[in-house]
């Protein structure tokens, strides 16, 4: 039975309007769709009570997700923590910072499996039998294992040079893993043309309205998190443009919905140096970001040069008072290792470039150290750890003995000694 | 031998359901207003006010025409170009 809560679809530039269907394009002026609710309906079956009575997962705001029927995919993901990030926040010299830490999403640590567990539910209900997506890594790893206990087959398209961690935990899970030589945007045009050939359901491509939607519940949590209130800044990574939009989209409706007394928050992008098309368009007061031919930097996850949705990311910046900026690999170093060091939150590259790049505007003075902040962080530092090997101290090496141990220990031994 | 466009699905209600048309021209701008001349439902969807849209992207023999000359690009006989709508990653 289709959803008493979702219109169809409806272009995001003209605004015509579609019914469901694997489709992402609109016919008159191929902007993309998205998907449309009927607030009201969604209204009178949701209140904060009833959410709060859910199981802390991402699909206790189910009225608020495209599906006609109960998820079948990926039902325990979501419910991340929100963390209080006393330390860090002094490390920054601000008053109250929070971490949205999707860095332990169930089941492939980052936040993509919010988006996938949407994508292949409705792959599901509309009949799709092969899944698929183009990737980074982590969209990659999470369809992987997400199909694999949905028991759907799945081929994954990433680029030939992603993290050895990225790859071989896509491949574990049985999924058909192709490496293409060239760079994400060149994998992702090719999928469109196998998505077109092949008719599979391809997550990011025909699916895309649907899997976008997942990403709300990542907004969702943060304003539930804060006791029912949207923070006043929220920093967060660029790659395709798509999560900060639906954040910001997810705060809106829990204000339509009354769910929230406000959605006031500027929004804030974060790229790295080798790869920022979308910041670069912010910075230079540019409508449109222009493509990055060969982005070249660490933060593999966000290295996508020609971010589809980078109008809209820009917009929206504009739009809320916000800015975007963009960081060297090795200032993604030092944060991804402050980060750890402050808060014991091992994040992936892109973490560091979310921190990295939240400091700079702090310093810069865009962000006031004494209101509110939220980082996404978006994916776990386990899968990109060559990146930092350099930066962290090498372990000291000795033989078994205490007076090995004494030599390369700088503590005082207590008195009296233990014994 | 001309050269073949290729019509990304949304596209194709305008080109008698055909996935891929033939035209002969020598510039990505010539390939495009053959198309439209042979199917003229498709110039508007393509252009606004004579801007390529926003949504719009076009790869000659694989490579986004704006890593080229854009509408300049020049083409030859035996060329692939394809229209495929921007669609973001992840």
């Amino acid at each position: 039975m289709p959803s008493p809560f979702v219109r169809g679809l409806k272009c995001r530039l003209c605004g015509a309007r579609y019914p469901v269907a694997a489709a992402n394009s609109c016919a008159e002026d191929y902007g993309p769709l998205e998907v449309e609710y009927d607030y009201d309906a969604v209204g009178e079956a949701l209140s904060r009570e009833k959410i709060e009575a859910r199981p802390f997962t991402m699909w206790r705001y189910q009225e608020l997700l495209p599906l006609d029927d109960e998820p079948t995919v990926g039902l325990a993901v979501g419910g991340t923590p929100l963390i209080k990030a006393d330390r860090l926040a002094r490390e920054l010299g601000v008053a109250r910072l929070w971490l949205k830490n999707d860095a332990v999403n169930f089941p492939t640590l980052s936040f993509k499996d919010r988006v996938v567990s949407v994508a292949l539910s409705k792959a599901k209900e509309l009949g799709f039998t092969t899944v698929g997506c183009a990737s980074t890594g982590n969209l990659g790893n999470s369809v992987a294992a997400n199909a694999a206990s949905a028991g759907l087959p799945a081929y994954i398209l990433i680029p030939a040079d992603l993290e050895r961690a990225k790859i071989l935990g896509t491949s574990v899970f049985g999924a058909k893993v192709v490496t293409v030589r060239g760079t994400y945007d060149e994998v992702n045009r090719l999928c469109q043309q196998v998505a077109e050939k092949y008719g599979w359901g391809l997550v990011n491509i025909n699916l895309r309205p649907f899997y976008a939607e997942g990403s709300k519940t990542f907004g969702f949590e943060i304003a539930e998190q804060l006791g029912w209130r949207v923070p006043q800044h929220v920093v967060c990574p660029m790659a395709g443009g798509s999560l900060i939009g639906k954040i910001h989209k997810a705060f809106q409706e829990l204000k339509t919905l009354g769910l929230v007394a406000s959605a006031e928050c500027k929004m804030y992008g974060a790229q790295a140096a080798g790869c920022s098309p979308i910041s670069t368009a912010v910075k230079n007061g540019w409508e449109a970001h222009r493509p990055v031919r060969k982005p070249n930097t660490i933060a593999k996850s966000l290295a996508i040069g020609d971010p589809a949705d980078g109008y809209f990311a820009a917009k929206l910046i504009r739009e809320t008072g916000g800015w975007a900026e963009d960081v060297t690999d090795d200032e993604i170093r030092q944060a991804m290792y402050l980060l750890a060091k402050t808060e014991g939150v091992f994040a992936e590259t892109a973490g560091g470039v979310t921190l990295a790049v939240t400091r700079k505007l702090i310093e810069q003075g865009r962000i006031p150290r004494d209101e509110e902040i939220v980082v996404a962080i978006t994916g776990n530092g386990l899968k990109t750890q060559d990146a930092i090997a350099d930066v962290v101290e090498t372990p000291a090496q000795i033989a078994p003995s205490l007076e090995a141990f004494a030599a390369i220990c700088d503590a005082p031994a207590a008195e009296p000694a233990l014994v | 031998m001309p050269v073949k466009v290729q019509i990304p699905t949304p596209m194709r209600p305008h080109t008698d359901n055909l996935a891929t048309v033939e035209v002969d021209a020598t510039t990505v701008q010539g390939v495009l207003d053959a198309l439209g001349s042979k199917y003229p439902g498709i110039t508007p969807r393509l252009f606004d006010n004579g801007q390529l849209r926003r949504f719009v992207n076009l790869y000659l023999n694989d490579e986004d025409v704006r890593y080229l000359d854009n509408l300049a690009t020049p083409v030859k006989d035996g060329d692939d170009l394809a229209i495929i709508p921007a669609v973001a990653g992840g």
